[in-house]
C-alpha cells in the first residue's frame, strides 16, 4: 500500500526513470499525462461472460474536456464498458490507459476511483441516512485512512469546496436535509455532486435522466454541459431527446463494439445505426 | 476552549445522552452514599448485594454499548461478543488468582490451586506477569483487541459479511468455550477461576471495595459512552454508518471499507474486554460458560430491545432485560428462556427501533398533535 492512497507509483519499470526512488512521488497531474489531449485510451477490449461476448474488440478514445454520449440498444455492452474502465470487470484482452501512463488494468477499484475516474450509477445510491452536507463530506477527496478520519475536522477550504459544489448542483437550500428525503432528481444531482467532490478528471454517468420529470431532465442537461470542459464527461443514455440536447460527439455501441462515432446529426443519418435502432 | 468544543460536538442533539450521563452521575453518588453512610436499618439503605448486582448491570451495559458500536453503527452483527467480554474477564481473573498467594487451599505461593491439583510443577509461561496489576490491566485490553483484530482482518479482508459473519463469530465464541473447558489449557477448566481474595491489596469482601468497584463501573460506562460518542460523531462515524447502509458505494468513493470494519470491531472488543474485567471481581468468578453462544445472543437482544444506534439505548436494554432476568430467575426460573425468546420475537417483529424508538415516536406525535 502506498503511503498516500491518491498517489500510486507506477508499477511498471519505466525505462526513462530507472532511478524512480530518487524522484519525488509524482502528483496526480504528472501521473495522468494528457499531453496529447486524450484522457482515456481503450484499445481492442474484449470481455466474455460464459462464452457471451459482452465487449468485442472495442476501441474508444475520450478527449480531455469533452462531453461524450454513448448510446446503444440493450446488451450492447454499455455497462460492461463502464465496469472495465472503473476496474470492476477485467477484460480478457485489450489495453486501457488513463492518460498516457496509467494502466487501468493493473489498478484496483478504489485506486482508480481516487486517481480521478468518477462513476455515477444508474440507480441513485446516495447515503440515505446522511444529510446532503454529510454525503458531500464523505465523498470529498481527502486522506481516507482510518485514524486521520477519526480526528479530522473540515478546514475552511474544504467547507468552501462543499459550498461550491452545492451551488453547482443546485442543492444549497437543502444542505441539512436527509438524503433519503430528496426527490429522485435531487438524489441524482447529489450523487453527481459527490463525484465532483473527488475532483474527477473523467466522469462516467450512467442513464442520468431515467425516471426524471421534463424539468429535471432539462436541469440535468444544463448541469452536465456545465461540467464538461473542466473535466471529461461520458454519458450513457437511452433518451434520444436528451442526447440531442447535450451531445456534440456520440458513440453508438452494438454487440460489444463501436458501430459508429460522430456528431449527433451525422449519426442519426447513418444507415447502419438506423438499421440497429429501427430494425429496417 | 478545546474541551468546550469537544463537549459541544459530543452532546449536541443528544438529549438522551445527557439524561443517560445524569442518571449515571446520580446513581454513582447516591448508591455509595445509601450503602456506606445510611444506617442498615434505614429504609434508604442499599445492601451490598444490591450494589454488586447494579455493578454487574453496569458492566453488561458497557458490553451492550460496545456491541451497539459495531452492530448499530457499522452493521456488523457479532454473535460472539461475549467472547471478548469473557477474555477480558479471564485476564482480570488471572491477576486475582495470583493475588491469592499462600491463602489457597494448597497454600502454594506461586501456583493457583487448580494447577497444584493437576500436579503441575511450574507456572505456564502465559501466566507470567499477571501478578502485576498494570500488566493484567493491559492484557484486559490487548488480548480481546488482538483476537478481534486477527479475526476481523481475516473476515473483512475476504469481504465476509452479513449472516456468514454472524455465524463465524458464533463459532468463534463456541470454539473458545470448548477450549477453555479443557484443563490442559491452564485456565482452570470448567471450574474457571474463582475464590478470589483481594484486588490491589483491598479485600473483595469488604463493602468499601464493592462500592469502589461499583463506582469504577459507573465511570467506565460513562467514559465508554463518551468514547463511543466521540467515534460516532467523528467523520469516521459517518464513514462506518455509510458502510452499514451502502458498503459497495463507500468502497467506491475510495474508503478501504475493511480497514474501517477491522478498526471498529477491534475498538469494540477492547471495550467489551474492559467490561468483562470489571465484571469478574464483582461476581467473584469467571468460567467457560461466559463463552456460551447463548450469552452473546442475549446480548444482541439487549441492544435490539433498547434501540440500536443510540448507544444509551443499548445500555438501557441491558439494564431492562437483566432486571427482568433477575426477577424471573428468582421467582419462576423455568420461564426465563421463554421470555427471552418472546422478547427477541417481539423486538424483531414489532419494535425495530427498540424502546428508544417507541419513545421517540411518542414524542414526535406529541409535538405534532
Amino acid at each position: 500500500m502506498a503511503d498516500d492512497p491518491r498517489i500510486n507509483r507506477p508499477t511498471q519499470v519505466d525505462p526513462d526513470r530507472v532511478f524512480n526512488f530518487l524522484v519525488e512521488t509524482p502528483t496526480r497531474e504528472e501521473l495522468i499525462d494528457t499531453a496529447r489531449g486524450v484522457i482515456l485510451y481503450l484499445e481492442d477490449i474484449s470481455v466474455s461472460f460464459d462464452g457471451f461476448r459482452a465487449l468485442n474488440e472495442l476501441t474508444l478514445y475520450i478527449e480531455t474536456g469533452e462531453l461524450r454520449c454513448i448510446i446503444g440498444p440493450n446488451g450492447a455492452g454499455k455497462t460492461t464498458l463502464m465496469d472495465v474502465i472503473t476496474g470492476k470487470t477485467r477484460p480478457d484482452w485489450g489495453t486501457a490507459y488513463f492518460g498516457q501512463r496509467v494502466n487501468l488494468l493493473r489498478r484496483s477499484e478504489p485506486e482508480i476511483a481516487s486517481m480521478g475516474i468518477g462513476r455515477k450509477f444508474q440507480k441513485p445510491t446516495v447515503f440515505e441516512q446522511h444529510t446532503v452536507h454529510e454525503n458531500l463530506e464523505l465523498a470529498m477527496e481527502s486522506d481516507k485512512r482510518v485514524w486521520t478520519t477519526l480526528f479530522c475536522s473540515l478546514t475552511g477550504e474544504e467547507k468552501d469546496r462543499i459550498g461550491e459544489v452545492l451551488e453547482l448542483i443546485g442543492l444549497s437550500e437543502l444542505v441539512g436535509k436527509q438524503a433519503g428525503a430528496l426527490s429522485h432528481g435531487q438524489k441524482q444531482w447529489l450523487e453527481i455532486g459527490m463525484l465532483l467532490m473527488q475532483n474527477p478528471l473523467l466522469l462516467l454517468v450512467d442513464e442520468p435522466v431515467a425516471g426524471m420529470t421534463q424539468q429535471e431532465t432539462e436541469a440535468t442537461a444544463a448541469l452536465l454541459t456545465r461540467l464538461a470542459g473542466d473535466r471529461s464527461v461520458v454519458v450513457v443514455e437511452h433518451d434520444m431527446e436528451f442526447v440531442r440536447s447535450i451531445a456534440k460527439q456520440v458513440t453508438v455501441l452494438h454487440e460489444g463494439s463501436v458501430l459508429a462515432e460522430g456528431p449527433f446529426d451525422a449519426i442519426q443519418e447513418d444507415p447502419k445505426v438506423r438499421e440497429v435502432y429501427l430494425g429496417s | 476552549m478545546l474541551t468546550q468544543m469537544m463537549l459541544q460536538r459530543l452532546m449536541d442533539h443528544d438529549r438522551g445522552g445527557w439524561v443517560f450521563l445524569a442518571v449515571l452521575l446520580a446513581i454513582g453518588i447516591l448508591v455509595p452514599v445509601a450503602n456506606l453512610l445510611v444506617p442498615a436499618d434505614s429504609f434508604f439503605h442499599i445492601p451490598t448485594y444490591t450494589v454488586t448486582l447494579l455493578g454487574k448491570y453496569l458492566c453488561y451495559a458497557l458490553l451492550a454499548i460496545s456491541l451497539d458500536l459495531v452492530w448499530g453503527y457499522c452493521g456488523i452483527l457479532s454473535l460472539g461478543h461475549g467472547a471478548f467480554f469473557a477474555l477480558g474477564g479471564y485476564a482480570m481473573g488471572m491477576y486475582l488468582m495470583r493475588q491469592i498467594g499462600t491463602r489457597g487451599v494448597y497454600g502454594d505461593p506461586e501456583l493457583p490451586d487448580f494447577m497444584v491439583f493437576l500436579n503441575w510443577d511450574s507456572l505456564p509461561w502465559y501466566w507470567y506477569g499477571f501478578d502485576q496489576f498494570w500488566f493484567a490491566a493491559l492484557m484486559v485490553m490487548i488480548v480481546p483487541g488482538v483476537l478481534a483484530f486477527l479475526f476481523g482482518w481475516l473476515a473483512f479482508r475476504s469481504r465476509v459479511s452479513g449472516v456468514y459473519l454472524s455465524i463465524m463469530t458464533q463459532a468463534l465464541t463456541y470454539a473458545l468455550m470448548l477450549a477453555f473447558f479443557r484443563n490442559e489449557l491452564g485456565f482452570g477448566g470448567n471450574n474457571g477461576l474463582t475464590d478470589f481474595k483481594d484486588i490491589l491489596g483491598a479485600s473483595l469482601q469488604s463493602d468499601v471495595t464493592r462500592v469502589v468497584l461499583f463506582v469504577c463501573s459507573v465511570v467506565a460506562l460513562a467514559l465508554g459512552y463518551l468514547v463511543c460518542r466521540f467515534i460516532v460523531t467523528s467523520k469516521l462515524g459517518r464513514v462506518v454508518t455509510a458502510v452499514r447502509d451502502a458498503e459497495a458505494r463507500t468502497r467506491f468513493i475510495g474508503y478501504r471499507v475493511e480497514h474501517y470494519q477491522v478498526w471498529i470491531f477491534t475498538v469494540s472488543a477492547v471495550i467489551a474486554g474492559i467490561a468483562g474485567a470489571l465484571y469478574v471481581p464483582q461476581v467473584g468468578i469467571i468460567n467457560p460458560s461466559e463463552f456460551q453462544p447463548l450469552n452473546s445472543i442475549e446480548l444482541v437482544v439487549w441492544v435490539a430491545l433498547g434501540g440500536r444506534a443510540t448507544l444509551y439505548g443499548a445500555a438501557l436494554g441491558a439494564g431492562l432485560v437483566n432486571y427482568i432476568k433477575t426477577v424471573l430467575t428468582g421467582a419462576l426460573p423455568e420461564v426465563w428462556l421463554f421470555v427471552l425468546g418472546a422478547l427477541f420475537v417481539i423486538v424483531t417483529v414489532a419494535l425495530p427501533r427498540g424502546v428508544i424508538g417507541i419513545w421517540r415516536q411518542l414524542r414526535m406525535r406529541g409535538n405534532h398533535g
